[in-house]
């Protein structure tokens, strides 16, 4: 008997099971269809998505919340541009994800061919590598390249574009032992032990060290390490956005996040550092002042980066090490010692007995009391999702992470409709955990039709609305740098969520009072048959803070709401 | 407590050399890079290697050297770019080709033949009203060269761009 030869499709479907995918999500369409049809008789389970963009945040919340590659697949044209926003955000944030596109057959490539789109030359500047296949031969090793990229070093997101004449004609390459041909490509492991060396002789003689843990510690599961280097050296430990969870925010040595909308205990230390040491977190502008020069001026500045083109692109720091952060911690963590850094330690503390985080639980509902209410009912044990805006901040500041991998924000890119496919790909991901989307009003509205897709598919999440009827971060900035001038940022019009919900099939629930937070949100978490929807109709004018206004640095926070008019922020957005 | 960056400085001219992949999509990568950065590219080459799945690029570009630093490195972690390096004069020979078109008169077409001899370049397509001279050579040697017959009259140009070579045991 002659074996069957395969089509690209069908090369590139058992080139994916061989890859360990077990689920893709996606949407057809024309130029995608043989692709669809290789996957009828394949296991991998397909997910049908209602838009592209839920496609990629689904895939990026898988990823985030397991740590493999997420799926995506979609079509030519339209189907591929609707995937832009998703892949930008994966790359800002590091987020292994494969992208597979159908494209018009390559006959017609450039001729404007129907729902043609150059979406190699579209998607070249946010993804970390990208494919157009010319040849069906080339799939096994393009499929093989393509993971190998986009888990390894610094992930990000690889787009492979295929065109239909390619996955419908025959393949004859092999499906096994396939060689990579990518020899520009490689990444650090472990750190030049001379670099290392240099950072630890600087650990030696710090009175008040703070370590600044990003989200590459968390992608080197490096939290043991991390873990051992606080307690070691007895010192204080800050968080990013996407860095919570690496260390535990209920440690008695976490600070919690830093930055903008930080704790006021975190930037406190920040301003009082002599010395600071980022193990992947890339500076970012959200905790980093306009004018660098401005930041920690008197402090050490130390830095783990995988990625080497992090280092000096925004702080030249006064030692670093290019590589993993966990297998740079392991060399590290045998030269160094405990430090005498009680004194540090009472100061940190006074902090936050003076600076805690608070909200009050009257005049009317407060997306603090709610998140917060969420926090103590699931002891922290969850796994949380946000979209963007004040809803996240708080939810930064209230939702305390405990482990890695159960905080899944879009930090870089800030896209607003992250949150809600973000976390049915994290309840995918992860079906024992309890998954919640915390969102604002206006970003689930940008996703909401996924709804469809976590219904289908009865998964247990909890999706929180938190409904103050605005854009309330823009909002806020209007009220404080812009003489109150509120320009679209009303969201009249909303819909009742409850209703919304239940039009799709999901359980819905509602909070308009504070007296009624914990036993609604007990219910919600208590029920499992299929998501459910919690519409928290909050107070409409409220704002997050602390607050530092962008471009300004740690000791030009403003802790409380202020009584006078502040000056435009400058040199930032 | 260094940890400052460098005070902006000047923009200055930079040569950086680099061995990338024979594929597709490579040169709009790397430029996406520099125009990212505000970097303005002033002259590209890109030939084959003795390797061929490898094109060698040299690009030289107008910027602020921190800058290009950062870009330099950012090129290096491209899948196809095996590796990129900034050249200086005293590491590496570069050259370039120009050809130039001059117009000439009956009364100063030996004059200018002169120039064409003095530069060590060549004659290749002379008419009555002009000549196309082929001039190899250092940048600056062409400038000067162009500054010269400038006062003849120059119809047109076409420059390759720089390439380089490392010296000696270095490799480009």
């Amino acid at each position: 008997m002659t074996k069957k030869t395969l089509t690209g499709a069908e090369s590139l479907i058992r080139c994916l099971e061989q890859k360990g995918v077990d689920i893709i999500f996606g949407y057809p369409g024309g130029a995608a269809i043989p692709i669809f049809d290789a996957l009828v008789d394949s296991k991998i389970k397909l997910v049908l998505v209602r838009h592209e963009q839920g496609a990629t945040h689904i895939a990026d919340g898988y990823a985030r919340a397991t740590g493999k590659p997420g799926v995506v697949l979609v079509t030519s044209g339209p189907g591929a541009t609707n995937t832009v926003t998703g892949i930008i955000t994966a790359n800002m944030d590091s987020v292994p994800m494969i992208v597979l596109c159908g494209q018009t057959i390559t006959a017609s490539l450039g001729k404007d061919a129907f729902q043609e789109a150059d979406v190699f030359g579209i998607t070249a500047p946010i993804v970390k590598h990208s494919y157009l296949v010319k040849d069906a031969n080339d799939i096994p090793r393009i499929v093989e390249e393509a993971f190998h990229i986009c888990n390894t070093g610094r992930p990000g997101p690889v787009l492979i574009d295929l065109p239909k004449d390619i996955t419908g004609g025959p393949s004859t390459a092999s499906t096994g032992n396939i060689e990579m041909d990518i020899p520009g490509y490689s990444f650090p492991t472990t750190g030049n032990k001379k670099d290392i060396q240099k950072l630890a002789s600087f650990l030696k003689h710090s009175k008040r060290p703070l370590l600044l843990v990003g989200h590459g510690a968390e992608i080197a599961g490096a939290s043991a390490e991390v873990k051992k280097l606080a307690e070691t050296l007895n010192a204080p430990v800050v968080n990013t956005l996407i860095g919570k969870g690496t260390f535990p925010e209920n440690h008695p040595l976490s600070l919690g996040m830093l930055g903008m909308h930080g704790t006021a205990y975190a930037n406190k230390a920040l301003a009082r550092c002599d010395l600071i040491f980022s193990i992947g977190s890339r500076w970012d502008d959200r905790i980093t002042p306009g004018k660098i020069e401005r930041f920690c001026p008197d402090a050490i500045k130390l830095h783990i980066d995988i990625d080497p083109a992090e280092i000096n692109k925004i702080v030249v720091p006064d030692a670093s090490v290019v590589g993993d952060a966990k297998l740079v911690l392991q060399d590290l963590l045998p030269m160094i010692e405990k430090l005498n850094t009680k004194d540090w330690i009472k100061e940190v503390d006074q902090y936050k007995r003076k600076f805690p985080l608070t909200y009050k639980k009257t005049g009317g509902l407060k997306a603090q009391h709610v998140i917060d209410e969420l926090y103590k009912l699931t002891k922290g044990d969850a796994i949380v999702t946000t979209d963007v805006g004040q809803h996240q901040m708080w939810a930064a500041q209230f939702f305390k992470t405990h482990k890695p991998r159960t905080w899944l924000s879009s930090g870089g890119a800030g896209t607003m409709g992250f949150g809600f496919p973000a976390a049915i790909g994290a309840q995918f991901g992860q079906p024992k955990e309890t998954v919640i989307a915390i969102v604002g009003d206006g970003g689930f509205q940008m996703t909401a039709f996924e709804l469809s897709t976590a219904a289908i598919h009865k998964l247990p999440l909890k999706i929180v609305v938190i409904d103050n009827k605005y854009l309330g971060m823009v909002r806020q900035w209007q009220q404080l740098f812009y003489d109150d001038r509120l320009s679209g940022v009303d969201l009249e019009g909303n819909p009742d969520f409850v209703k919304l919900a239940e039009a799709y099939g999901v359980k819905g629930f509602r909070i308009k009072r504070a007296a009624d937070v914990r036993k609604v949100l007990a219910k919600a978490l208590a029920y499992s048959d299929g998501p459910c929807l919690i519409h928290a109709e909050v107070i409409k004018e409220d704002n997050v803070f602390p607050m530092i206004p962008a471009g300004g640095t740690a000791d030009e926070m403003i802790i409380d709401p202020p009584k006078i008019k502040l000056e435009k922020p400058k040199g930032s957005t | 407590m260094t940890a400052n960056l460098p005070l902006i400085t000047r923009d200055t001219s930079h040569t950086i050399s680099l061995l990338v992949a024979n594929k597709p999509g490579v040169l709009l990568r790397i430029s996406l890079i520099f125009s990212r950065r505000g970097f303005n590219i002033e002259s590209l080459v890109v030939s084959p290697t003795l390797d061929g799945r490898f094109s060698r690029m040299t690009i030289t570009a107008q910027g602020n050297p921190a800058i290009l630093d950062q870009i330099i490195k950012q090129a290096s972690k491209l899948v196809d770019v095996v590796h990129a390096t900034e050249h200086r004069d005293q590491t590496a020979v570069q050259k370039e080709l120009a050809l130039i078109k001059v117009k000439i008169t009956p009364e100063n077409t030996s004059e200018v033949l002169q120039v064409v001899q003095h530069f060590k370049a060549l004659t290749v397509d002379i008419t009555a009203h002009s000549v196309i001279i082929q001039a190899t050579g250092s940048t600056e040697k062409l400038d000067a060269m162009m500054e010269f017959l400038a006062t003849y009259g120059i119809i047109e140009l076409v420059r390759t761009g720089k390439i380089v070579m490392a010296r000696g045991k270095e490799k480009t």
